[in-house]
């Protein structure tokens, strides 16, 4: 793709985008660029400016500066109702009085669309969602996660080349989270379009996006697929923000990356040894005792004291270890090997 | 002594149910309903036209002087100044009503909640016979348009039949004025609170589904805030069919339901008849309540 090319398919672009509340800084230049038919996550804690950034792009927030632009047509200064896209809701913002069918009907009835097309597409919509013998039902007899379909399907009927999703998720236990994030992925490959997404779930963020952005503090911290920045985190804040890690400053990172650091080790990436095993070739490796061992189930989370000072956490798997194990695991004496590799320098 | 009184209760749920809605199911059972019921009884007797005297039995010779010429009069004067003070108070709150809930915040909220509800601390008379001074031909309202040169439009507006008079305070647009300012309130607050409870998110979703701003007004913001208006209308209309305060202090000599009913039980002396003009207001309650309840007012709630 040519570099004319890949800036005509930017379906959505921040540039150098702020947005202050008096003092507070939500959102403080960011900018950001999201090709056409991505799935693109905002990842952060809360307050860290990702849901204020997608509310600017629907245009129920106006940035006090930068520019925001939807498939090359600057809409900063657009009230939402000229905006191409649609909103999920956190909450799903379902119309209460209305039922589902006519919820889902919304936005075409709004364009005043002939009314057997809207018929036509509700029932299409609800199809899509799985939802569609419930056209009748208010929304107030549906469960969350049934909600959370309407809310889809509301939104998905009017055909938006940007699709923004507002921690849809967040309110639904994890078993209909997991089911829905599936759900959600095939939806996007089906209709094609570009999805944003916010979530300051790092799971949710890594299992369903072609590439996230990492906000903290209203500032974006690195942007790129997930699995760049699981394991090539930039800041200190992505390394950890983004899965569990073990941060070294100071002499333990003297001593193991020979800088002063920051740096960052993955816990699953340091196995752990019998004290006299010798570490693979080209590994490095340090010796010590377990502090604590927490039984997770699939994988035991280890708490390693360094003889040399320091402490380290490590993940193994319990391929033939059990909780009886984990339970008197403590004290027992280890040794740590890695490879030199998966230290990461970071920035502070 | 306590505590085992209220072990006693945790071990039967019953009981404690029985005590918390005892009494004021007794007052409205006994009480209330009992005396309407007594209202309704009695308005199947009638008073025999040489005694005097009530005959106890059944009978619908009262219902029939309901509807002597007079009497109709009395219902619609009655009802169209229900119906005309009811659809300017929901005009005049709505707006009021929708900034409170929206945009006021912080002082400015407590300021206009203070403002709406500080008139019901002070006696209704007093604020009845403060408006008479106000509305009197000596009074500020006639001062105020003569002052700034419109007392021809002021004498306009009392020539006009029907609403007209010879001041203000004889006048039936004063009759209407006070109606409004004095249940103005029950207006405003049931409007405000169902506007209160209108998520914006809502709002944002229909913007967002592109609707423009007044689209969304009437397909979000209406139907939610409805069972408000209706809730303030059922306050403005019922209280404007029964009073006879306002009716007997300001404007002509024209009677309202609730002075008819005074002056029956009072000093005419026939009781059947006033609990028979008292059960009209409930009928027309009634039918303004289902009419509202096909419009879909209720919907929402």
């Amino acid at each position: 793709m040519t570099a004319m090319a890949a800036m005509a398919a930017m379906a959505v672009r921040f540039v150098d985008v702020s947005r202050h509340f008096g003092e507070v800084r939500a959102v403080d230049g960011v900018s950001l660029e999201i090709a056409d038919g991505e799935f693109f996550a905002m990842l952060g804690p809360s307050g860290s400016g990702k849901t204020t950034c997608l509310r600017m792009l629907a245009g129920f927030e106006r940035p006090t500066a930068g520019r925001v632009e939807l498939h090359g047509r600057d809409v900063t200064d657009l009230p939402p109702y000229e905006r191409d896209v649609n909103t999920v809701f956190q909450d799903y913002a379902l119309f209460p009085h209305l039922s589902v069918a006519d919820n889902v009907a919304y936005g075409l009835t709004i364009k005043k669309v002939a009314k057997p097309e809207i018929r036509r597409r509700v029932a299409e919509a609800l199809d899509l969602v799985c939802l569609p013998d419930y056209g009748a039902r208010k929304p107030a007899q549906l469960s969350g996660g049934q909600r959370q379909r309407v809310a889809l399907a509301r939104a998905l009927i009017n055909r938006p080349r940007v699709l923004l999703l507002d921690e849809p998720l967040g309110a639904l236990d994890l078993k209909l989270r997991q089911q829905m994030q599936t759900e959600l992925k095939a939806i996007q490959r089906q209709v094609g379009i570009t999805f944003l997404f916010v979530t300051h779930d790092q799971e949710e963020a890594l299992a369903m996006s072609d590439r996230l952005a990492v906000f903290n503090q209203g500032r974006v911290e690195q942007v790129g697929t997930p699995a760049e920045v699981y394991e090539r985190p930039r800041t200190v804040f992505v390394a950890g923000f983004v899965g569990t890690t073990n941060l070294l400053l100071g002499d333990l990172a003297q001593r193991l990356t020979g800088t002063p650091g920051p740096a960052a080790i993955r816990p699953e990436r340091i196995r752990l040894l019998a004290p006299e095993a010798s570490a693979g070739p080209g590994e490095a490796s340090a010796t010590g005792s377990i502090r604590e061992a927490v039984y997770l189930g699939m994988h035991t989370r280890y708490t390693v004291e360094l003889d040399e000072g320091g402490e380290l956490a490590v993940v193994a798997q319990n391929l033939d270890a059990d909780a009886a194990d984990a339970a008197c695991a403590q004290g027992r004496r280890v040794r740590l090997a890695w490879e030199p590799s998966a230290i990461r320098a970071l920035v502070g | 002594m306590l505590r085992r009184a209220a072990n006693f209760l945790f071990r039967h749920p019953r009981w404690a149910l029985g005590l918390l809605l005892g009494p004021p199911l007794l007052w409205l059972g006994v009480v209330y309903l009992g005396s309407l019921a007594a209202l309704l009884v009695q308005s199947f007797f009638h008073v025999d036209e040489f005694t005097g005297q009530v005959v106890r039995s059944f009978s619908f010779a009262t219902y029939a002087q309901l509807f002597t010429p007079a009497n109709l009069d009395i219902f619609r004067r009655t009802t169209l100044m229900a119906a005309t003070v009811t659809i300017a108070a929901a005009l005049l709150s709505f707006p009021l009503a929708y900034y409170m809930a929206r945009y006021a915040r912080g002082r400015v909220r407590s300021l206009l909640y203070l403002g709406v509800i500080l008139p019901l601390w002070s006696s209704y008379i007093v604020r009845v016979y403060s408006w008479k001074l106000i509305l009197a031909k000596e009074g500020i309202l006639s001062w105020f348009f003569s002052a700034a040169g419109l007392g021809r439009v002021l004498d306009a507006v009392l020539a006009i039949p029907g609403i007209g008079g010879p001041s203000l305070s004889f006048s039936t647009l004063g009759r209407f004025l006070v109606f409004l300012y004095i249940w103005l309130p029950y207006m405003i607050l049931p409007i405000q609170a169902a506007l209160e409870r209108v998520p914006k998110s809502l709002l944002e979703a229909s913007a967002d589904l592109g609707a423009p701003p007044g689209k969304t007004f009437r397909k979000v913001t209406l139907p939610l805030a409805l069972p408000g208006v209706i809730a303030g209308s059922i306050f403005t209309f019922s209280l404007t069919l029964g009073d006879f305060i306002i009716p007997g202090t300001i404007g002509d000599s024209s009677l309202f339901i609730g002075q008819a009913v005074l002056r029956h039980q009072g000093t005419a002396g026939n009781v059947p008849l006033a609990a028979a003009m008292t059960v009209v207001p409930m009928l027309i309650m009634a039918a303004y309540l289902a009419w509202a309840r096909r419009l879909g007012a209720f919907d929402a709630l």
